[in-house]
């Protein structure tokens, strides 16, 4: 077996580990059951660090690394859950709190919601930091789907699934820092948009309430993911 | 300068939501004037515009924690009328089988939580015992009641909706889920005891009430309209029908109106001095146009009720006064009538095996830009009023409640309760007792109302003409 070919030993948590080589953090610590937050990373989807929920303490290294992009080295020994990085993590869903308006009782996915499960996981039970109510819009053009820009934490799952699975490349990011959001086709009302096929696909991936079928009332839009191995995996054979 | 003097009650305590009053004296001492400040505002109509109308339900539901059940059967109706669908039938005695609950629970919680210690303990008593727990001492038994009854409707709502406050069950189209056989057969053991107490709580309250002569003369007694929902034969009803108007002889003066048409009849006045509009008949014009909702109202408009226990019970209540009922502190004991005849009401629906078909959601995109859901709350008829655009979000909305229906009438039985009690400059407790008891009779929500936030208090101010607090008591 090449050196490349070897399996890498790790210790996660105390916790001897073996990985293949390339496998992320997040992927070893998944395998050997033990917890590490995320928002953004959805298996079946590239990975692109945004969320930040997944940052974990690698010894030898100043500064936290994201485990869902992070590929694991012979020797590691890392770190994922400490008082410090429970803290950070916890701000990090506060500040996702106040950037939008996120208001769980009156939503469409209150008891199925990442955020909201992730919130409660991480024990927030209250916003430090002010809200900042943003004036955000509703695109409810779509024949089939709606998007609440007010709950959109910016994960890009949908951007993702998209382009990666689907092939049409309809969602994309726009703006800058706390004036991002996402969009459809050249920022125009996602029902003109004449790349979309309403596949749905984007919807089943988002984490909150963002994005929706249309007509669910408050706590009925429970999201099905389960396709999406199974699509990644054909996508696999056919390249 | 003439010498007046303005009293003020604030805030007004064991009522829903956070008011005061002011009692203006003339020179001689005597109450000139009186009114009824909402001091609480919220925007709910404001902060909907922009969101997808299948969200108007639990939002709306979120108005009001004691009768939120009365928002989402409102709300949902107006958003039926959006998909412009007919609703399957079991939805439909599914829904007035949760709006009945809600009638139980909340007429309860008004007349026990809240009034009885008035009944109980008298209008001079001792307000550091003016609170259940006083009844509890003094009569172990009724509170128990109370509480039982409205356990009894809580926990229907919470069978068929998930949870006992806000649940989000009632849907544009429907219902989200069906009733099960077991949650059924369960509620069914319960209804004998509730029936029970709302019986005998009839005869307690008819014997306690027999010592309120003078408060009952005084207590909002005057010439009014009265309005609610019935349907085609008249019968009492909580969920749709038309719109009746009596007069103080009990006599109708507008039938089978179109409640979706209630612009047409209806109008809204803003006093600077109060967030609470006040509702009033057009045809009769501002102020004359005064009328009455809740109970008593109710039971003034409606021709039977329709249930053999509540109808006896209502030939007793309409006994009391040839014509309409008109003093508001008969509004208790309609409340037990209409619990009775609620508690009657879901026994009959779920003994209908229609009750537990499993079909109970009309699906359907946006059909029609403007909805109206009207349905009698607890408090009174309660109006939902949307617009929308193509895509289903809310552009307008419009609600009318039950609070600001009895505003008017609140005002001045305010003014009727102060003329009768208050001699001179200062502010008896017996004084202050009743005219806070009197704004009980009607349960004023003031929440719902102004669709507001606040706490329960009670603040009274004596003013005098050149605008001079001459005396206030406070009451947390």
């Amino acid at each position: 077996m090449s050196a490349t070919g070897a399996v890498r030993t790790l210790k996660i948590d105390g916790r001897d580990c073996s990985a293949r080589p390339q496998a992320t953090i997040l992927e070893v610590a998944r395998e050997n059951k033990i917890f590490i937050p995320r928002l953004c990373q959805l298996e079946g989807l590239s990975t692109v660090g945004a969320c930040r929920l997944c940052l974990v303490e690698v010894k030898g290294s100043n500064k936290l690394l994201p485990a869902c992009t992070t590929t694991v080295d012979e020797g590691m020994e890392i770190t994922t859950s400490s008082e410090e990085l429970a803290s950070y993590r916890r701000m990090i869903v506060e500040l996702l709190f106040t950037e939008g308006n996120h208001i769980c009782s009156v939503c469409v996915s209150n008891g199925h919601c990442e955020l909201q499960t992730m919130a409660q996981r991480l024990g927030v039970t209250h916003i430090h930091l002010p809200y900042r109510y943003p004036k955000k819009q509703v695109d409810a053009s779509h024949e089939r789907f709606v998007l609440d820009h007010n709950r959109c934490v910016l994960c890009t799952r949908c951007v993702r699934v998209c382009d990666e699975i689907e092939g049409a490349h309809t969602w994309d990011l726009m703006g800058r820092g706390i004036d991002s959001k996402v969009i459809t086709d050249l920022n125009q009302p996602w029902g003109s948009s004449e790349s979309c096929t309403s596949c749905g696909k984007c919807v089943q991936v988002c984490p909150t309430g963002a994005l929706f079928e249309k007509g669910r009332s408050v706590a009925e839009m429970e999201k099905r993911r389960q396709f999406l191995p199974y699509l990644t995996l054909m996508r696999g054979e056919r390249t | 300068m003439a010498e007046t003097r303005t009293i003020v009650i604030d805030p007004v305590t064991r009522i829903e939501g956070h008011s005061k009053i002011t009692l203006h004296l003339d020179e001689h001492g005597k109450v000139a004037d009186a009114r009824f400040h909402v001091t609480q505002f919220r925007g709910f109509e404001k902060f909907c515009e922009g969101r997808p109308f299948t969200e108007m339900p639990s939002l709306m539901a979120r108005i009001c924690g004691i009768c939120p059940v009365s928002h989402l059967i409102a709300s949902a109706k107006a958003c039926d009328a959006l998909l412009a669908v007919k609703i399957p039938p079991a939805a439909e005695k599914l829904r007035r089988l949760f709006g009945n609950a809600q009638v139980v629970q909340s007429h309860a919680l008004s007349l026990f939580h809240l009034s009885s210690p008035d009944l109980l303990l008298g209008m001079d008593a001792d307000p550091a015992e003016s609170h259940l727990f006083g009844v509890y001492a003094r009569n172990p038994a009724l509170a128990r009641d109370g509480i039982a009854l409205r356990k009894f409707g809580q926990q229907i709502i919470e069978r068929l909706g998930g949870k006992r406050i806000h649940p989000a069950w009632v849907v544009p189209g429907g219902v989200s889920e069906p009733l099960s056989q077991e949650d059924r057969d369960a509620i069914l053991k319960t209804v004998p005891e509730a029936r029970a107490i709302a019986a005998r709580s009839l005869d307690w309250l008819r014997s306690a009430t027999e010592r309120f002569h003078e408060e009952i003369s005084v207590f909002g007694n005057f010439p009014s309209l009265f309005m609610g929902l019935v349907k085609k034969d008249g019968e009492l009803t909580f969920y749709d029908g038309h719109l009746r108007l009596a007069d103080e002889n009990g006599q109708e003066i507008a039938g089978g109106l179109d409640p979706a048409r209630y612009f047409e009849y209806l109008g809204e006045k803003v006093e600077p001095w109060s967030y609470l509009k006040s509702a009033y008949y057009l045809p009769n014009g501002y102020p004359s146009g005064i009328y009455r909702v809740g109970p008593l109202a109710r039971l003034n408009v409606c021709t039977t009720c329709g249930t053999p226990l509540a109808d006896k019970a209502l030939a007793d209540f309409r006994a009391l006064q040839p014509g309409a009922v008109l003093s508001s502190f008969y509004y208790h004991q309609a409340r037990l009538v209409e619990t009775l005849y609620c508690v009657e009401r879901i026994e009959q629906l779920l003994n209908d095996p229609e009750i537990l078909t499993k079909h109970v959601r009309a699906l359907a995109n946006v059909n029609a830009l403007e909805g109206v859901g009207v349905a009698e709350a607890p408090r009174g008829t309660l109006f939902h009023h949307y617009r929308i655009n193509e895509q289903g979000l809310i552009q307008w909305v419009n609600l009318i409640i039950a609070t600001g229906q009895n505003n008017l009438a609140m005002n001045r039985s305010v003014l009727e309760v102060a003329q009768h009690y208050v001699q001179g400059e200062k502010i008896t407790r017996g004084m202050l007792n009743r005219v806070e008891a009197v704004i009980r009779a009607y349960d004023p929500c003031l929440s719902c109302s102004t669709h507001a936030l606040g706490q329960m208090a009670l603040k009274v101010q004596l003013v005098s003409p050149d605008g001079l607090v001459v005396d206030e008591i406070c009451r947390r």
